[in-house]
């Protein structure tokens, strides 16, 4: 039965073939668009957790969420040292870990912070950061870097390894530091989330870059040489805020900025080197519950413009901003589904007529009505099922070249045996539907085959 | 056993006027080869029809085997045409798309009772038969079937009927897409084999030049409509 089922459609290869395409590109597309959505859920969710509070330079909570957690976009840098104290030393405040961004390493975002956000970042439901190979800081040295799990893959890195990083999150910057190199110490062990692929250097190292860069071009009196600090990210995407703040502040601060680096204190662990803006804090309370209270505090600092962002809420917002588009694709992917069946049903029912004979020859060797119903839903459920198959192998050559580009873009994995229970559910409804509307084809037949008997003639 | 036992047979189209056929009596013998030969239109297509139990026969009107065709019904009555009876058609016998040996076998696939008398290697006697009517290039055997020429295709549907050894074999004008040399052919080898596999053999046409290859002929006018 299923030999002649295939036989029958081999038969037929060019349109069946047509048939299978048409319902693996849509089983591609609904699955592609659920694991596109859960891939963006679960990394952002993943990579956000364990934190309680981020502060940054005043602005919107989605866009300093996704320039502080995944390294897309930026935040301004205009959040003082005094604020990071002043944060650091409020009663609720169990933790806090100062973000210093803006930076890349051959497009992978370069991260300034100290050694306490291995301490303290928690990922995929509250797993800490661990080596896969070296050390995380090590005493003394202010060149120090730790890379995610990602970078060192693509690069073939190891500790020992000296790297040069460039200005701007751009993907192709030419401003390369390459007179401030880090030698990475540590190799962190795979999370899944954008730490993944991210470059995490001291505060000092991340300062120094800029000080040697903007030394000569430092006169605050010479508005040409200063917005030129470096900022040759002209190619870099969403980062306006960053460029914005930057520009506005960088005024004032640089001399005192490059007296910090002959601190000799800047050489310890810690919080031992004070740079003098940063993008943004990571905080961990003591009491959850008294989250609210430190973010009104935060926001009514009359000294700096700041925001408190609850990571939750603001995916929360993000989902909101999504879920139209979300919900189109999903409409959309499904109606492409159903234009698949269609597909399949025209496809069964225009052969129909010129299948009578075949199905009076059939029967005349003994194969029921029934039997001949059986066959062309049989041919309905290899259809189906092959476009399915077909369906998740392009869904994972689809994911495979997509996945690389997605995670260094946007820092969210499709993942690729993400194959769950949920997908299955979905292959099941499709297949139904598909032997479903087979039986449109299917009982016309029947009552053909039983109208017809053994008598067509031609 | 009789392959074949009509007595009494009425039957009309639904919605007809006229019975299309009133048979008092016909019957054939194993092995026996009997040529039906009358006009078109006669019903001589609706008599076979009535035979394999396609339409709707009264009961106790129509035995093969020794069964009664009017008692047995929905997919019974498919499995109890394959397992008695083989069938040729005027033109379009086979799938076009299966291989003239696969062709041949599809009795046996739907039924088990052909299968078996077809003996322990079906596709050999299948080969067997093919050879016999004169498709002995395996090369033909295994061409689909629409690349054969129409002569071959009804050899290749002869084959298919006797294959399993049917009680009956219903033959509806096979030969009126073929020239007359390999008509006369073709009738001369399918009696032949139907006598040897002792299967009865029931042909219609309205071509009485075939009258010689049988063992009795019928005039299908005298037999309808009164007594045979
Ligand atoms: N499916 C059908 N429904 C209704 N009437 C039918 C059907 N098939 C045949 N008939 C009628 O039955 C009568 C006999 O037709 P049948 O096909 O048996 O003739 P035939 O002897 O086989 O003719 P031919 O030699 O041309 O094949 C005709 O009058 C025809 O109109
Ligand atoms: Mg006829």
């Amino acid at each position: 039965m299923l030999g002649f089922s295939l036989r029958s459609l081999w038969n037929r290869r060019f349109v069946a073939g047509l048939t299978v395409l048409a319902i693996s590109l849509s089983v591609a597309l609904i699955l592609g668009v659920e694991r596109l959505r859960d891939g963006a859920r679960d990394s952002f969710a993943n990579s956000a957790s364990g934190i309680d509070l981020i502060v940054a330079p005043r602005g919107n909570s989605v866009q300093i969420l996704m320039a502080t957690v995944f390294g897309v976009g930026g935040t301004g840098t205009g959040m003082t040292w005094e604020s990071f104290e002043w944060l650091a030393g409020r009663p609720e405040v169990a933790w806090a870990v100062p973000i210093q961004m803006g930076d890349n390493h051959r497009g992978y975002p370069v991260i300034g912070t100290d050694a306490s956000y291995f301490e303290h970042f928690r990922h995929s439901g509250g797993q800490s950061l661990s080596l896969a190979a070296g050390t995380f800081y090590t005493g003394d040295g202010a060149d120090a870097a730790v890379i995610g799990a990602e970078v060192a893959a693509r690069f073939g890195y190891a500790p020992g390894t000296v790297i040069v990083n460039a200005h701007g999150s751009g993907e192709v910057s030419f401003d390369l530091h390459d007179d401030a190199p880090f030698t990475i110490s540590g190799v962190l062990a795979p999370t899944g989330t954008a730490v993944d692929r991210m470059v995490f250097v001291t505060l000092e190292g991340f300062d120094s870059l800029h000080a040697q860069e903007d030394a000569p071009l430092a006169d605050p009196l010479d508005p040409a040489a200063m917005p030129a600090d470096g900022h040759g990210e002209d190619d870099a995407h969403d980062d306006h805020i960053a460029h914005d703040d930057h520009d506005a502040h960088d005024d004032h601060e640089e001399h005192e900025d490059h007296e910090d680096h002959g601190d000799p204190e800047g050489t310890e662990a810690g919080h031992g080197h004070e740079p003098d803006r940063i993008n943004a804090v990571y905080v961990g309370l003591i009491d959850r519950t008294s989250v609210l209270g430190l973010q009104r505090a935060v926001n009514e600092r009359p000294s700096d413009a700041l925001s408190a962002v609850l990571p939750a809420v603001a995916l929360a917002e993000l989902w909101g901003i999504t879920g139209t588009a979300e919900r189109a694709m999903r409409l959309m992917a499904w109606a492409v589904t159903f234009a698949g069946m269609i597909g399949m049903v025209v496809m069964l029912s225009a052969s129909l007529e010129t299948r009578r004979r075949e199905f009076a020859i059939l029967r005349s060797v003994g194969a029921t009505p029934t039997r001949i119903f059986a066959l062309i839903v049989t041919e309905a459920a290899i259809l189906s099922a092959v476009g399915l198959f077909l369906g998740l192998v392009l869904l994972t050559l689809a994911t495979f070249v997509t996945d690389p580009i997605l995670s260094a873009r946007f820092g969210l994995r499709l993942g690729l045996n993400a194959f769950g229970a949920r997908e299955l559910a979905t292959l099941s409804i499709i297949f139904c539907a598909g032997l479903l509307a087979s039986l449109i084809p299917a009982v016309r037949v029947y009552r053909m085959t039983l109208a017809d008997g053994l008598s067509v003639r031609l | 056993m009789h392959p074949l036992r009509i007595e009494r047979l009425v039957y009309r189209w639904p919605g007809a006027e006229r019975n299309t056929l009133e048979i008092g009596a016909l019957s054939l013998a194993s092995g026996e080869s009997l040529f039906l030969f009358g006009p078109s239109g006669c019903g001589k297509s609706t008599l076979l029809s009535a035979i394999a139990g396609v339409v709707e026969v009264p009961k106790g009107a129509i035995r093969v085997a020794d069964q009664d065709v009017g008692a047995v019904h929905g997919g019974a009555r498919d499995r109890f045409r394959v397992d008695h009876i083989g069938m040729i058609f005027q033109v379009f016998n086979l799938i076009p798309w299966l291989s003239a040996i696969e062709n041949v076998l599809l009795p046996c696939t739907y039924s088990r009772h052909r299968r078996v008398r077809a003996g322990d290697n079906p596709e050999g006697t299948a080969r067997r038969l093919l050879s016999e009517l004169g498709l002995a290039d395996p090369s033909l055997a295994s061409k689909p079937a629409n690349e054969l020429s129409v002569g071959q295709q009804q050899r290749v549907a002869a084959a298919r009927a006797l294959i399993g050894k049917p009680d009956l074999i219903l033959a509806d004008e096979p030969t009126s897409a073929l020239d007359e040399a390999a008509k006369a052919a073709f009738v001369d080898l399918l009696a032949r084999e139907c006598a040897e596999a002792g299967t009865a053999l029931l042909f219609v046409s309205h071509d009485r030049s075939l009258e010689q290859h049988f063992d009795r002929n019928v005039d299908f006018l005298a037999l309808n409509g009164g007594a045979a």
